[in-house]
């Protein structure tokens, strides 16, 4: 009895985290934009194979693999945003081009990519489009 | 069951699942174009070694799929220094 709801759960989790490892790679391949294709690239793939991870830890009999796979899914949902985040950042520091559809983009003119730093509205952005205070701010000195 | 549907199910469609990104990495117009597809590809083959440990019933692929997202994110945060860094 009990091995045949492992039988069914585990199977079902296989079945979702293939789909979704499949939309991954089809959405690497079909999206337009760089940011689009991370959507893909970070959500549904680190999803499905935690999906495929979590079906080796429901149908495995022993504790020390169940252990293992779920220490896999951790890992992955803990670094999958972390590398995201990070890819995403610098591609739009260099200046990748976005889709010739996006609506808004809310980060134009607060990036200041020659000092790499993130200016808010109220601080050295403004001035730096009025173009009256030092180019230099005091809490991007230790960068 | 579960063993059958791993290796007839879930294999084929990994594997194209993991053919797909190629196109993006040969293709991709940008530096993190290449980087996004190379991190799909070591997401995908964890989710290949883990049904590979299933079929087998071999928990050692286990421990090499951890590997493998260990060394796939440290290469997508050392590219993604690069790519900032250069300029």
């Amino acid at each position: 009895m009990i091995s045949l709801i492992q039988d069914i759960v585990s199977s079902a989790l296989l079945i979702i985290g293939t789909f979704l490892l499949l939309l991954a790679g089809i959405g690497i391949v079909r999206l337009p934009d760089i940011f689009l294709r991370m959507s893909a690239a970070s959500k549904a793939s680190s999803l499905g194979a935690g999906c495929v991870l979590l079906a080796v830890a429901v149908s495995a009999a022993d504790i020390a693999i169940t252990v293992r796979a779920v220490a896999g899914v951790l890992f992955l949902f803990l670094t999958a945003p972390v590398a995201s985040h990070m890819i995403g950042r610098a591609a739009y520091m260099i200046g990748v081009p976005l889709w010739k559809g996006t609506v808004v983009d809310e980060l134009k003119g607060h990036y200041d990519t020659r000092r790499r730093t993130l200016s808010g509205v109220d601080g050295a952005s403004r001035r730096l489009q009025r173009g009256t205070g030092p180019l230099g701010d005091a809490r991007d000195a230790g960068r | 069951m579960v063993q059958t549907i791993a290796l007839w199910v879930v294999l084929p469609l990994l594997s194209i699942a993991v053919a797909l990104p190629v196109i993006r990495l040969v293709r991709g117009p940008s530096l993190p174009d290449r980087v996004v597809a190379l991190d799909v590809m070591g997401t995908i083959a964890i989710a290949i070694f883990a049904a590979y440990a299933l079929i087998n019933s071999q928990p050692a692929f286990l421990d090499a799929a951890l590997v493998v997202g260990l060394i796939g994110f440290i290469g997508t945060i050392a590219f993604a220094y690069y790519a900032e860094r250069r300029l």
